[in-house]
């Protein structure tokens, strides 16, 4: 019996971590290169409703997530061009693609708003979905839950053993040495933000998609912003993005429990939604009280403009 | 081949320009954002732009729609100007609206002006409250003001939320999530006597508008803040003092903010509810930036701002479409302001190929 | 194809009316040259004269806008650095092209084709620096390296390349005198295993030295070719500049007055992970000195300067002694109330903001000279006090409305300077006085400094340039991985031992006398 229970819980927090280990590890790629997009949380929803919409008229979840993955990497490559060609302001234009994106998607999502999408089939891994407690929730899960395993395994083997990834760390670190031996710091820096728009349309879609499965206005509620938190928070290193991820997930599924544990604690349901929140804020204390470590590990050009001179 | 150059100086006219070029970009974006939709976009034009403002009414609308709108980016462009990004006035405004709401609902029996005064006086003091949590932990960890702004937007709005459906709740409001009506002590009174609901909060919001003025652009402080965020390390040269302006700069914002909160409970809406806002702590980001962060700039673009408000309503009502229209319109306008503003300090020019 | 001069066959490099254009000035105009085999060709200019845009175009790291280049006979248009290395070119820039964060093996498979295994190019890292006698640890972080040891991985990540011209641009502002010596060696060996080398440089000593013939430019423009050996350093001044070279109004000591700065075991841990710590600096400057600070960049000097203006503050408020006053504990503002002037090395973004009017620039100090009103600004009078500073100080501008970024490098500077200098400081701290300015402002700033410190004012310069600290130091100080040597009268000093003391060796110099020249 309480086996089931602490299984459960860890199967809720896996499932509620995913969509931002997807979108964080998408937004880690493009801080490396130097890219501060605040987006994320545009970029997410329009995900989740491009992925929502694609998937309800056409019967395909597939489609559904390529949708949204196609609907995060336009907003990001919208981005690129404001902030990479034209050289806008980093965390203005971030902004502005939030306000844009959550805007537009509720605005597409209207006729959407009461419709509901067929429950995802788990995919159970033959013998080791039996394993007691930790079966359920490491091999009964849906697609996109390994997924994100395997977007963390190709992405530490992308930044610390492959050469572009070398490359994409040097232009983050320094574009002006980086251009001055020959890398097209521009086309790197879109290639990484546009990755991190499709990252964020993806998790997006995996809310709308596999999570609710419905569509509301302003379900993202915030996870976007969390994300970009996860990166500060993980000092831009894959694994950590992982720990802080699951972190964020069990906080998620806390109040859940506790409200259906039939407990008699009286604490207002507010209150425990408040939870992710504020735990943002205190982990990104945690990390800030530490600037050595933060400054020692964050791309050294982050969020600066970078235009090489003709 | 087409290619930026760099300007040897600053354009003073494209500073100017650019806001018009993104509005007129916006617009035409909206016509093809009508087409696109299926509607007539001369008629979409219409009923968005012009039939909100065709007459007296719609006019007083308009002003009171702005009003808040003045405030919070007058507030936030203090700081935005020294590179302090309060982007959490929404929150900020809820909780100076909940501190208004609390003194005017604790003096529910009493008559007079020292109700007003003191909600005013709440309202200013909830905003700033909340401004100071990001502005302390700024200054003494070093944690991002950004985030932890944004984060207590969420906090503030289930904090509402939890309020008006217990200990705020009206008694007799058949459950209801919202307060009970204020009394006339606790409304703003309306400036004009024409049946407009524009209230002493727009005068309010003019008087924030010139000492905002005054304040940036002919004293001290405002030239130290200046500093600070167009170049860092000459201020902490020159000796201003970071942790001060970060101060000033996220409680100026708290401040206003939570005015403007205060003002709608007061105002407009004459009671509580978990729906203080309609987002005005987010457009006021964009009204500041399309302003330039200059006061007479942010006058203009809050009316803009507020004419987006009633054509999303308009468009609603008339055109069957999503009031959420207008954060789209919203959203557009920052976006092409931020793009159009490279030609600033670049040029396009048209460039030869090196002959072989 | 083949060119139409004869002989050319010996011809490595040769450019033809190259010209590059930028919106406000003309980099290149019309500039040729050719280098031979085996050949170091200098490249000497002032700065601002066009050779590092020269050298990037050859390198491909940008484009002329007319103009061709003839590679071994070949014209060739260089796409990109890749192309430029294919060809067998290679550049040591002046400031690095090298990534902190990343190691040194890291670093150069970043300037190499393909994808190198990293642990047989380590190896070939050590190989390589050992025969041309420049030793790196191919597994060291490169925050953790010296500039001098950055060169070398620059240089090592060229050679690995075999090329054919080695670029080399100005490569000896970061080095020690007896590194330069190291370094020509290096060069002279590389030349006669047949590289050509492009040597940029406005040191007419080290191009006398090095280097077998000289093409001169001026405002982009070619002003001579000559053979180094053969010429004056005045002859070769004069096709640089124009003119000869402007030298300051001699030295004649002042009579010292009171001791203005103090620092009494200064010691200062550095926020920057990469930093310097500074150790038990003592040092005393008076009034009517001008006291020296030599050294190797990252040795501390950013440390010392940020501790001394009070950007940073240090722990122990008398370890600073600014006019009689303990200053460790206060602000850069309350410094200056206390008499301190201090001119940053970075002009644009720390001694002015790029953006705003040369009259908003003079408020960013000046502002206790009487321009508030109650917290607000009197707009005229900082205005007058702007126009004050560009009469006074020749600076060139449009006008007090212009924004800094307009200005040169030298009227920046000199508009700085005077603001700073008007305010009428007991003591000013200048760091790189000179650094990227033209000849004529230079010797006009240099003539500033010897003047003020003839009316009394004490002050304290530190300088990467060691003739620029001879020519108007009175004592010379040497500043060596934090920490600082006793201060010496010019008079009992040479460039050799000062040399010699910023690798960190003036203790042992004066242990066992006065040997241990040549290795440093």
């Amino acid at each position: 019996m309480e086996g089931s229970i602490l299984s459960s819980i860890l199967f809720a927090t896996i499932v509620a971590g995913t969509p931002l280990i997807i979108v964080a590890l998408g937004q880690l790629i493009a801080e490396k290169s130097g890219v501060l997009n605040l987006g994320a949380e545009g970029m997410m929803s329009m995900g989740a409703i491009a992925g929502f919409a694609i998937s309800f008229e056409t019967g395909s979840v597939w489609l559904g997530v390529l949708g949204g993955m196609a609907a995060g990497a336009l907003m990001s490559y919208l981005f690129a061009v404001v902030v990479l060609t034209l050289m806008g302001n980093q965390v203005a234009t971030g902004l502005a693609l939030s306000i844009l994106g959550v805007g537009l998607s509720a605005f597409i999502g209207k006729p959407y708003e009461s419709e509901i999408l067929p429950t995802i089939e788990a995919i159970r891994i033959p013998l080791l979905a039996d394993i007691p407690i930790i079966g359920e929730p490491l091999f009964a899960q849906q697609s996109l839950v390994y997924f994100s395993w395997a977007l963390f395994g190709a992405i530490v083997w992308f930044l610390y053993r492959s050469r572009p990834g070398l490359v994409l760390r040097a232009v983050g670190e320094s574009p002006s040495s980086a251009h001055s031996i020959g890398y097209p710091v521009i086309r790197i820096r879109y290639m990484a933000t546009i990755f991190g728009g499709a990252m964020a349309g993806i998790g997006g879609a995996f809310l709308s998609v596999f999570y609710t499965p419905l569509w509301v206005e302003g379900m993202v509620a915030g996870r976007g912003w969390i994300a970009i938190a996860l990166v500060v928070f993980a000092t831009w290193r894959p694994f950590r993005v992982m720990v802080g991820a699951y972190l964020f997930g069990g906080v998620m599924v806390a109040q859940l429990f506790v409200q259906g544990s039939g407990l008699e604690i009286n604490i207002p349901s507010q209150f425990l939604s408040s939870l992710p929140y504020l735990a943002t804020i205190i982990v990104l204390v945690i990390i800030s009280r530490d600037q050595n470590t933060v400054r020692l590990n964050a791309p050294v050009s982050l969020g600066q403009p970078y235009r090489p001179d003709a | 081949m087409l290619r930026l150059e760099r300007r040897p100086e600053a354009s003073h006219l494209m500073s100017y320009a650019s806001p018009a070029i993104a509005i007129l970009l916006m617009l035409i974006g909206g016509l093809f954002l009508f087409a696109f939709l299926g509607k007539n976009p001369i008629e979409g034009f219409k009923v968005f732009f012009i039939n909100p403002i065709s007459d007296l009414w719609g006019v007083s609308e308009l002003l009171l729609k702005a009003t808040p709108l003045m405030l919070i980016a007058v507030g936030l462009a203090i700081g935005f100007r020294a590179n302090v990004w309060n982007i959490g006035a929404e929150g900020q405004l809820i909780v100076g609206g909940i501190a208004a709401s609390a003194v005017a609902l604790h003096f529910q029996e009493s008559e007079g002006a020292h109700v007003l005064i003191l909600m005013i006086i709440a309202g200013c003091i909830g905003g700033m409250l909340w401004a100071a949590i990001p502005a302390f932990l700024k200054t003494r960890f070093n944690t991002n003001e950004i985030l932890v702004s944004l984060m207590l937007v969420y906090v503030a709005q289930l904090l509402v939320s939890w309020l008006v459906h217990g200990p705020m709740m009206d008694p007799d409001g058949f459950n209801f999530p919202q307060s009970a009506m204020f009394e006339d002590s606790a409304l703003l009174p309306l400036v004009f006597d024409d049946g407009s609901r524009v209230n002493l909060a727009f005068v309010f919001a003019i008087g924030a508008l010139l000492a905002g003025y005054v304040f940036m652009f002919r004293s001290f402080a405002g030239f130290q803040m200046q500093v600070a965020g167009f170049a860092k390390d000459a201020a902490r040269y020159a000796g201003f003092s970071a942790r001060r302006m970060i101060w000033i700069g996220l409680l100026a914002g708290g401040a206003m903010a939570g005015l403007a909160g205060m003002a709608e409970v007061s105002g407009p809406m004459g009671q509580i509810t978990d729906q203080v806002s309609s987002g005005y702590g987010f457009a006021a980001i964009i009204v500041a930036f399309v302003a330039r962060l200059n006061p007479v700039g942010i006058f203009f673009a809050s009316l803009l701002m507020a004419l987006l408000y009633l054509g999303g309503e308009q468009a609603q009502q008339y055109m069957n479409l999503p009031s959420s229209i207008s954060l789209v319109f919203q959203g557009m306008l920052l976006l092409f302001l931020l793009g159009s503003d490279v030609f600033i300090n670049y040029r396009l020019r048209w460039k030869r190929e090196v002959a072989a | 194809m083949t060119s139409e001069s004869g002989g050319s066959e010996a011809l490595r490099l040769e450019l033809q009316g190259i010209t590059k254009i930028y919106p406000s000035v003309i980099a290149n105009e019309d500039v040729s040259l050719s280098v031979k085999k085996g050949e170091i060709h200098a490249v000497l200019g002032e700065n601002g004269a066009g050779k590092s845009t020269l050298m990037k175009m050859i390198y491909g790291v940008t484009r002329p806008d007319a103009g061709k280049m003839k590679w071994e006979g070949e014209v060739v248009h260089v796409e990109n650095p890749a192309h430029a290395r294919s060809l067998g070119i290679g550049m040591v820039f002046q400031h690095f092209s090298l990534f902190e964060t990343l190691n040194v093996v890291e670093n150069v498979a970043l300037g190499l084709p393909g994808n190198p295994d990293l642990n047989q190019l380590a190896e070939q890292i050590v190989e390589v620096s050992n025969r041309y006698g420049l030793p790196v640890d191919p597994q060291r972080l490169v925050h953790a390296l010296s500039v001098g040891e950055r060169q070398r991985v620059e240089i090592v990540r060229c050679l690995l390349q075999n090329p054919k011209l080695l670029i080399m641009d100005e490569p000896t502002s970061v080095l020690t005198p007896q590194a330069v010596r190291k370094l020509f060696d290096t060069l002279r060996q590389l030349a006669e295993e047949g590289c050509s080398i492009l040597y940029i440089s406005h040191k007419l000593d080290e191009i006398q030295e090095l280097c077998h013939v000289a093409t001169v430019l001026r405002d982009g423009k070619v002003t001579g070719d000559c053979i180094p050996s053969e010429e004056t350093p005045k002859s070769m001044a004069s096709l640089m500049i124009g003119k000869e070279l402007p030298v300051p109004e001699h030295n004649a000591p002042v009579e010292l007055g009171e001791a203005r700065l103090q620092l009494n075991r200064l010691n200062k841990k550095s926020d920057d992970p990469f930093g310097t710590d500074l150790q038990d600096i003592e040092l005393e400057v008076r009034s009517g000195e001008i006291l020296g600070i030599a050294g190797v960049s990252g040795n501390g000097q950013q440390e010392l300067l940020y501790a001394l203006s009070g950007e940073e503050l240090v722990d122990d408020a008398d370890s600073i002694v600014i006019c009689g006053k303990a200053s460790g504990r206060d602000n850069p503002d309350r410094r200056r109330v206390g008499g301190l002037g201090f001119v940053p090395e970075e002009r644009l973004g720390r001694g002015a903001v790029p953006r705003m009017s040369l009259t908003e620039n003079a408020l960013l100090t000046a502002h206790h000279a009487g321009m508030l009103n109650h917290g607000m600004i009197k707009f005229d009078k900082i205005a007058e006090f702007a126009r004050k500073c560009i009469a006074g100080f020749n600076v060139k501008c449009g006008g007090e409305e212009h924004a800094a970024n307009s200005l040169s490098g030298g009227n920046l500077q000199k508009f700085i300077m005077g603001r700073e200098i008007l305010l009428a400081p007991k003591m000013l701290v200048v760091a790189q006085p000179t650094w990227g300015v033209d000849v004529g402002a230079a010797a006009f700033i240099r003539q500033e400094l010897i003047d003020l410190r003839n009316q009394g004012t004490a002050i304290l310069v530190i300088s990467e340039e060691l003739e620029e600290l001879f020519e108007i130091s009175d004592r010379i100080a040497v500043i060596a991985n934090g920490r600082m040597s006793p201060a010496k009268n010019l008079a009992d000093t040479n460039i050799d031992e000062i040399g010699l003391w910023m690798s960190g060796m003036w203790e042992q110099g004066a242990a066992d006398g006065t040997e241990a020249q040549a290795n440093a």
